[in-house]
This record gives structure tokens, sequence and C-alpha cells, in this order.
């Protein structure tokens, strides 16, 4: 039960006697998903905020209790559905961990390009609907055009676009196409220059400037006190990448800066955001460098014992057909033990904390989704605050509902 | 490692089972000492970030069958470390680390809808996901999913 203490008494000279109440979702078009926030309300102003999630809870934790590990990727696609790529790579890279397999270099840096592009689109989604929300459609529409360009590169590789399940334990399903590279070429070089034009749109528009600064801030005390990971930690002033901190996938080869903010209200989040974006098309830029001179034949480690054989082997190789048939058939032996690895996604530190007594399956799995964590803020950011601002910083946040209920 | 011969010197026989597991440290500790662990992590070696907080359920283990794993981070030097606490199912009661790590309130009543740990002290101890009427914790490794090749039952919406 929802304890929302309602109509609370309001001081000598507030609009009302009482506060009123106010239910703020769980399908509201002005909250981008199903949030439900009870509001307690003195004229516009938020005098008491109650979140409630769990409106799409779809109990991953227990149904990966049952499904063999190669069938966990298009459970973590539905967690943070704007960058699924990134929690793909985050699943594979926690089995792998676990079996102590190293990818080959060029692996990794296809992967980096996969995850690098998804951040891409990840936060142009936020950033565009920041300005929707405060008035300007404008740029939301026009980057939409590099969101399709970065899922149609993904069609490319995997063949779908939003859940993308893409890539698989040790390495990648197949190479890369040309027209992937083509496509990915042809991305960096029109999307720059209308990122520079959605940034002018935006980053000094006055009327942007005033609706957002200081809106929705947090200190970095209490954002760490909180849990708060990624941009959002960012924009508070601690530079905390999971890329630096913990680097995996190889990220250590490449050269790129990590942003930070000051004050960690809304118009930091959407600087650093952007800045990020351009750093992701740098370290791209670097990836695709860097396996220009990798044998282009590789996609995926020497891993037999879990990595599927091609097809047209197993119907002609002995062996192919062995290791397919254990793969599937769940009789490769998996190792027992602990392993929690984290990379780092769309909105901060997406962890897998897996447990495994070697069964098919595992035992138990975790998964640290950042949204939920950060979104407990959600109350203390908006209280005293107005209505409006509540809508502007629940989209700064880039709150996602997949995320949060897992 | 340093921080097991100070937990050593602190906590004595209450902490145990010292190993670094891949590139996590972590051990175990008594539940009647969880926030003492929690704030010396915190208050004297700079672990102020509660990563993760999460329960596991070990139905074979007799009198431990719940297990509270609380993860912590050194966010200026990453060092990460990882502890379980483990609780009867029968009176899974464990301390609450909300007034520590604001982090701690929804994960704690995540794990408590889910396995139904009783957080002592916590602000707000209901569930999370589910609904309010749900009168049994889902995690718990007592209700398996169901039965895949099950043939009784005929749904002529979605056929089987």
């Amino acid at each position: 039960m929802i304890d929302s203490k309602t109509n609370i008494p309001l001081a000598e000279g507030s609009l009302g006697k009482k506060t009123y109440t106010m239910n703020l979702g769980p399908t509201h078009p002005a909250t981008h998903g199903v949030f439900q926030n009870i509001l307690e309300m003195d004229g516009e102003r938020i005098v008491k905020a109650t979140p409630t999630v769990g409106y799409i809870h779809r109990a991953f934790e227990k149904l990966a209790e049952r499904r063999p590990f190669y069938q966990i990727t298009p459970i973590t696609d539905r967690l943070n559905y704007c960058s699924s790529p990134i929690n793909n790579m985050g699943w594979h890279m926690t089995f792998e961990k676990l079996i102590g397999a190293k990818m080959p270099k060029r692996v990794d840096y296809l992967r980096i390009i996969i995850m690098e592009l998804s951040r891409i689109a990840d936060h142009l989604v936020c950033n565009s609907v920041i300005g929707v929300d405060t008035g300007a459609l404008t740029g939301f529409v026009y980057v939409f055009e590099f969101r399709e360009l970065i899922y149609e590169i993904f069609e490319e590789i995997c063949g779908s676009r939003l859940t993308t399940n893409i890539g698989r334990i040790g390495g990648l399903e197949r190479n890369f196409p040309d027209a992937a590279f083509n496509k990915i070429d042809h991305f960096l070089e029109t999307f720059p220059k209308g990122m520079k034009e959605f940034e002018t749109l935006l980053t000094r528009n006055r009327i942007f400037m005033e609706r957002t600064m200081g809106c929705g801030g947090i200190d970095a005390e209490r954002a760490l006190n909180y849990g708060f990971t990624g941009p959002n930690l960012r924009a508070c002033g601690i530079d905390y990448d999971m890329r630096t901190a913990h680097p995996y996938c190889s990220y250590e080869d490449f050269k790129f800066e990590i942003p930070v903010g000051t004050t960690g209200d809304v118009y930091d989040r959407f600087l650093v955001r952007n800045q990020e974006i351009w750093q992701s098309v740098e370290i791209i830029k670097q990836a695709l460098e860097k396996i220009s001179d990798l044998d282009p034949t590789v996609f995926h480690a020497d891993l037999p014992d879990f990595y599927l054989p091609e097809k047209e082997d197993v119907y002609t190789k002995m062996e192919a057909l062995i290791y397919h048939f254990k793969i599937v058939m769940g009789e490769t032996e998996i190792p027992s033990g602990e392993v929690y690895h984290a990379v780092e996604g769309g909105n901060g530190e997406v962890g897998y904390y897996l447990i495994s007594d070697g069964g098919r399956t595992p035992y138990r799995l975790h998964f640290r989704r950042p949204c939920f964590i950060y979104y407990q803020a959600y109350p203390e950011i908006v209280e005293g605050g107005m209505l409006s601002d509540a809508i502007v910083t629940m989209s700064s946040l880039n709150l996602i509902a997949g995320e949060l209920d897992a | 490692m340093e921080i097991q011969k100070v937990l050593e010197a602190e906590f004595g026989g209450d902490v145990s089972a010292f190993e670094m597991q891949f590139d996590i440290f972590t051990f175990e500790a008594d539940k009647e000492i969880n926030l003492k662990i929690l704030t010396l992590l915190k208050e004297e070696h700079g672990f102020t970030f509660l990563n993760d907080l999460t329960a596991v359920h070990y139905p074979d283990k007799a009198g431990k069958e719940l297990a509270v794993v609380y993860m912590l981070q050194n966010i200026k030097t990453s060092e990460r470390i990882r502890f379980k606490v483990f609780a009867p199912i029968t009176k899974p009661d464990v301390y609450t680390a909300t007034a520590l790590f604001s982090t701690a309130n929804w994960l704690e009543r995540e794990a408590y809808d889910f396995f139904g740990v009783n957080f002592k002290g916590h602000p707000n101890l209901i569930r999370i996901m589910n609904v309010d009427e749900m009168d049994y914790h889902p995690l718990r490794k007592e209700y398996p999913l169901e039965d895949q090749t099950r043939i009784d039952k005929d749904d002529e919406m979605f056929g089987r």
C-alpha cells in the first residue's frame, strides 16, 4: 500500500489551506513511460511526491533462472530498450568473465563500435526529449533522422533494430557486412553536422537556458549517496565512468574524455550528454582505424564449447556437429562461482551479478539497473519545485520504464 | 588484502570466508554486525558508494537460507568489496542500511518483495514491484516457473 499522506495542511500565506492530490501517471503523455507519481500540490508547487514503480514488471530475474545462459541475451534487450546493444554486450562479457574467455582485439573493437553507436542513440533520445518538454519539438524530429541511421546500422549487423539481441557469448554472431561499414561511414560523415545544428538550437537558446538552469539539481554528495551513476552523476561533477574506472572490452586502448558538469541540474545533464555524444563519435573513429590493420575475418573467439559453430560446418563436419549438440543440449561444463560485471550503459552502471552453481542455467542473476536506483532521488529533487520543472527533471534523468521495473 | 586484516582485527570470528572472486574481494559476515561493517567501511575506508544490494535464497543451507549481498565501492580508488550476511528463513531479520545509504531504500524493498527479507528499521518496507495483495515472495526457490512441457493447459487466446 502506498503510504501517501494526503491533504497536508499548509502554512499561512500559502495559496490554499491544504494541499490537493494530483495523480501524474501511470500513463501520461508527459512522462514518456509508465510512471506514476502521486503529487501533493500547493497551487503549482509540489509539496510531496510519491513515485510508484512496477507497472511493467516482467520477472526477468526469475525467468533468467530457467534459461540457458545464451538465451538470457534477449531478456537484457528489454532492460534499457533505448540502448539494448550495451546490455547485450554487458551480459556476454559477464558470462565470458565467468568462463575466463578472452576476446580477440577485433571483437572488442567491433563491440565498442556497437556500444558507442547505441550510446549516441540513447543520449539523442534523452536530450531531444528534454527539448520537447521545454517546448522545442524541432530538435526531436531533427535528430531522429540520425537515430534512424544508427538503427539501420544495427539492422545490417544483426537484423533487428530496437531489441537487438546482438552478439553472442564468445563474439558476434556474424562478421560486419560491408554495408554496415558503409553505413557507419555515412553516419560519421553526416552526423557531426546535424549534431552541431541540434546543439546550436538549444545550448545557447535563452528560453531553454532559463528553463533548465537551476532546475532539478542535486549535489554530488547526495547523488553518490543515492547511487547515481552515468551522465546524471557526472553532471554533479564526479568523473565516475565504468569505461575508465573498471575498463572492459579494451576501452583502455582508446583516448577519450569524461565530461563532467558542476551543478547537476537539467542543463548540466544536457551538456554532459551532448559532450558524451562527441566523445563517442571519436571512439568510433578510433575503433574503425584500429580494426583496419587487424585480420578482417575474425569476429569471434576460439571457444568451441560455448560459441555455436557455423551451420555449414554442423552439416558437414563431425566435430562441429558434436559441439553444436553439446551447446544446445546444455552438456558443456560451466564453472561455478559468483561474478559481477558492469558496463557503462546509457544511464550509468548496468551490472550483472551472476551466481552459477555449475548448472546450465544461472542459480541467481541480478541486474543492477541504474534507473531503478536513481529514481529514488526523484521526490527529493522535485519537492518544492514547480510541476513543469518536475516534468523536465524526469526527462533529463532519462528514466526508461524497462530498466526501472526489470 | 589490507582490508581483511582490518576486518579481522575489528570483528574477529564474526567475519569469514575471505576470498578474491574474479575481480572483487568478498567475505561473509554475521548478520548482527552488518551495519557495523558498513559503517566502518564507509567512514574509515572510503567505501562511500553502495553499488548494489540484493538477496539470494539457498534452500539447502539450514538456518542460513537467505543471504543479503552488499556491494560497496570506493569511488576514488574504484576498489570494490562484496559481502554476504545470512538469515534463517523462519526469522529473516536484517538491519536496514537506509540510514547509511539512501540507495538501500528501494533495493531493500525489492529484496523484501522478492525474498521476504525483513529489514528492521526500514522507513517504508512495502512491496515495490508486485501487487500489495500478494502473500508470497516469488524469487524464492520453492516457486518454480511453470513447466514448459505441460499439456493440460489450453489457452484459447494464445494457444499452447
